[in-house]
């Protein structure tokens, strides 16, 4: 129980002081997790759409292999994002490995399956003459789409909430291509992996929580965003 | 049928899905400010019809021609899509109030906000949802989310309006009072209608004409009551609501007056056709009148038969009588005449019907 309390005080503390490093480990956080969703919805909901409202062969298999990678695990993406970037690696001429633009690399990969599995569910949950409807009104292509993305708006920002909670908490990828190098490529997740194996539980403890936090109000932002306008 | 005077007209229409025929049109076309209704069996192809109608189902072969144009490229079928609007069995409205749903078809055209509002107000008062314009779409009743639908289609001011069987999923007396709104407004405004439906008394009571579609072709076009007293075949026949449709021979033509044998009994027709062709002969069941006394001595009808009833089923205001006369024929009388001949099943009557009242067609048509 002591524990616990320290961490909360420990953690109250460094919220207030504004410690530095904290404050800085927190803005990598979200900016490189953050960068990384954009990234994910851009294709996730795009690519979402292509597969929602086009027959082609093979759209089951696609849709399944998607599918299976909502639940890629990050040590993998970390790994083959490693061997991809690695000096001699396919794409070593990028010259990334270690930086906050690798783990952007890897997280992308890991919510983007994540967005677009939920995207193609959501489009797919339309009535299936709502596209014919909007084309009757009178809809450009791209009149549609807008349209149809602004019907799935609910689903789909449950899309986003889940790319971004799926690349905030992991550290597998993050820890494997950004090094946990101190003030660089050090975020709130491997941080506290590396406190908690140092047994400073307390500095764990308050990474975790200032996590928590973060994850609460960004998603609290996302909700806002889903729930407004909706007619009585 | 020819195709000038027609807004839209489809010529050697043939539309397939996975390599069965769904639709083989050879012409169709439909007039300016004519209400056409097309109906049929399910699946034999009314609503894939709208579809290529409304230019959202591109068909394998054939051509659609709006105002002597063909719509083929891009451009002609947006153009043509912008002039036209569609309503479907389900309303389909967007998640947002009623007000943006009607609103949504003039906005995609770019209309000004000024105009977009006096518009949709107008309609919402057409349709009798002015109180409804700020409530969400998801919590309206099906009268009154069909009525939006309208509402969003007619807020374009198309040139041509398609519905899809629009009143099918809802209640009798919901549907009874949208259809006459509907009734009211496309008179008012005199606008092109097609409408698919089921219901032949819809059919019957707005529209210019009926076309009766069977497995992808159109069997039969033309007035409510060509379509309903002189089909062409059996199965418009059958389709219309002729209960009795009996196989003869013809006796004999004094000038077209008939002598028929069916199944031995002699009944008098009127009609074109020569000794010794065999017709069917159509009698729609309210032509069938009953009587307990022999009713030659006072009658008009020139065909009176002794009949016993074998069944009699309950039609909504009518009774329909399944009668034996030598042949099988059916009557339907209302339930006070009923109550005053006092009749029941296994009773013997006279069942009487004039020749005028037989509707012939060659057999094999």
């Amino acid at each position: 129980m002591d524990l616990i309390l320290e961490g909360l005080l420990k953690a109250f503390q460094l919220i207030v002081s504004l410690d530095p490093e904290v404050l800085g480990i927190t803005w990598l956080s979200l900016k490189v997790s953050g960068v990384a969703t954009l990234i994910s919805v851009f294709i996730g909901i795009s690519c979402g759409l292509l597969v929602a409202l086009n027959r082609f062969p093979g759209k089951k298999l696609l849709v399944s292999v998607v599918n299976t990678g909502m639940g890629l695990p990050p040590v993998v993406v970390g790994l083959f994002v490693t061997v991809f970037l690695w000096r001699n690696g396919p794409l070593g001429f990028l010259d990334i490995l270690y930086t906050p633009s690798a783990m952007i690399f890897a997280q992308a990969i890991i919510a983007t399956p994540i967005v677009m599995g939920i995207s193609i569910a959501a489009l797919q949950n339309l009535p299936a003459k709502m596209r014919l409807q909007i084309l009757s009104l009178g809809a450009t292509r791209l009149q549609m789409v807008r349209i149809l993305i602004r019907e799935a708006r609910l689903p789909l920002m449950a899309a986003v909430m889940a790319g971004f909670g799926g690349v905030i908490s992991e550290v597998g990828a993050s820890i494997m291509v950004g090094g946990n190098i101190m003030g660089y490529s050090r975020v709130l997740t491997t941080a506290t992996v590396m406190e908690t194996g140092r047994g400073n539980f307390d500095v764990a403890f308050a990474l975790s929580i200032i996590l928590l936090l973060l994850v609460f109000l960004v998603n609290y932002l996302f909700t806002l965003i889903q729930q407004r306008e909706r007619p009585r | 049928m020819s195709t000038t005077g027609s807004i839209v007209s489809i010529e050697n229409l043939k539309v397939e899905l996975g390599g069965v025929s769904i639709l083989d049109i050879p012409s169709f076309c439909i007039a300016e400010k004519e209400f056409v209704s097309l109906i049929g069996p399910n699946g034999s192809g009314k609503s894939t019809l709208l579809l290529v109608l409304n230019s959202l189902l591109k068909p394998v072969a054939g051509r659609v021609v709006y105002r002597g144009e063909e719509i083929s490229s891009r451009e002609a079928t947006f153009r043509y899509r912008r002039m036209v609007s569609m309503v479907f069995q389900e309303p389909l409205l967007f998640d947002t109030t009623v007000y943006k749903n009607v609103a949504s078809g003039l906005k995609i055209r770019g209309i000004k906000r000024d105009e977009i509002r006096e518009r949709v107000m107008r309609y919402l008062k057409c349709f009798n949802i002015e109180h409804l314009a700020n409530r969400s779409a998801r919590k309206l009743s099906g009268g009154e989310s069909q009525r939006t639908s309208l509402a969003r289609a007619f807020a374009i001011e198309p040139e041509i309006i398609f519905l899809d069987e629009p009143f099918s999923a809802l209640d009798p007396p919901t549907r009874h009072a949208l259809t006459d709104d509907l009734e009211k407004i496309v008179r008012e405004t005199g606008i092109t209608t097609v409408m698919v439906t089921h219901d032949q008394s819809e059919a019957l009571r707005m529209s210019d004409r009926i076309a009766v579609m069977n497995s992808g072709q159109i069997v039969q076009s033309g007035t409510p009551s060509e379509v309903m007293n002189h089909p062409v075949n059996e199965f418009v026949a059958n389709f219309v609501g002729m209960e009795t449709i009996l196989v003869g021979s013809v006796l004999k033509n004094n000038d077209g007056f008939m002598l028929i044998s069916i199944s031995g009994r002699e009944v008098d027709a009127i009609g074109e056709f020569q000794p010794d062709e065999e017709v069917y002969c159509c009698i729609r069941p309210e032509n069938v009148t009953i009587e307990i006394r022999d009713p030659d001595d006072f009658t008009s009808a020139r065909n009176v038969f002794a009949a016993r009833i074998l069944d009699i089923d309950s039609m909504g205001p009518f009774l329909k009588l399944s009668l034996d006369c030598g042949f099988p024929l059916v009557s339907y009388v209302t339930r006070e005449a009923f109550a005053t001949l006092g009749l029941a099943e296994g009773n013997d009557v006279y069942a009487s019907f004039k020749a005028t009242s037989i509707h012939l067609i060659r057999k094999g048509v």
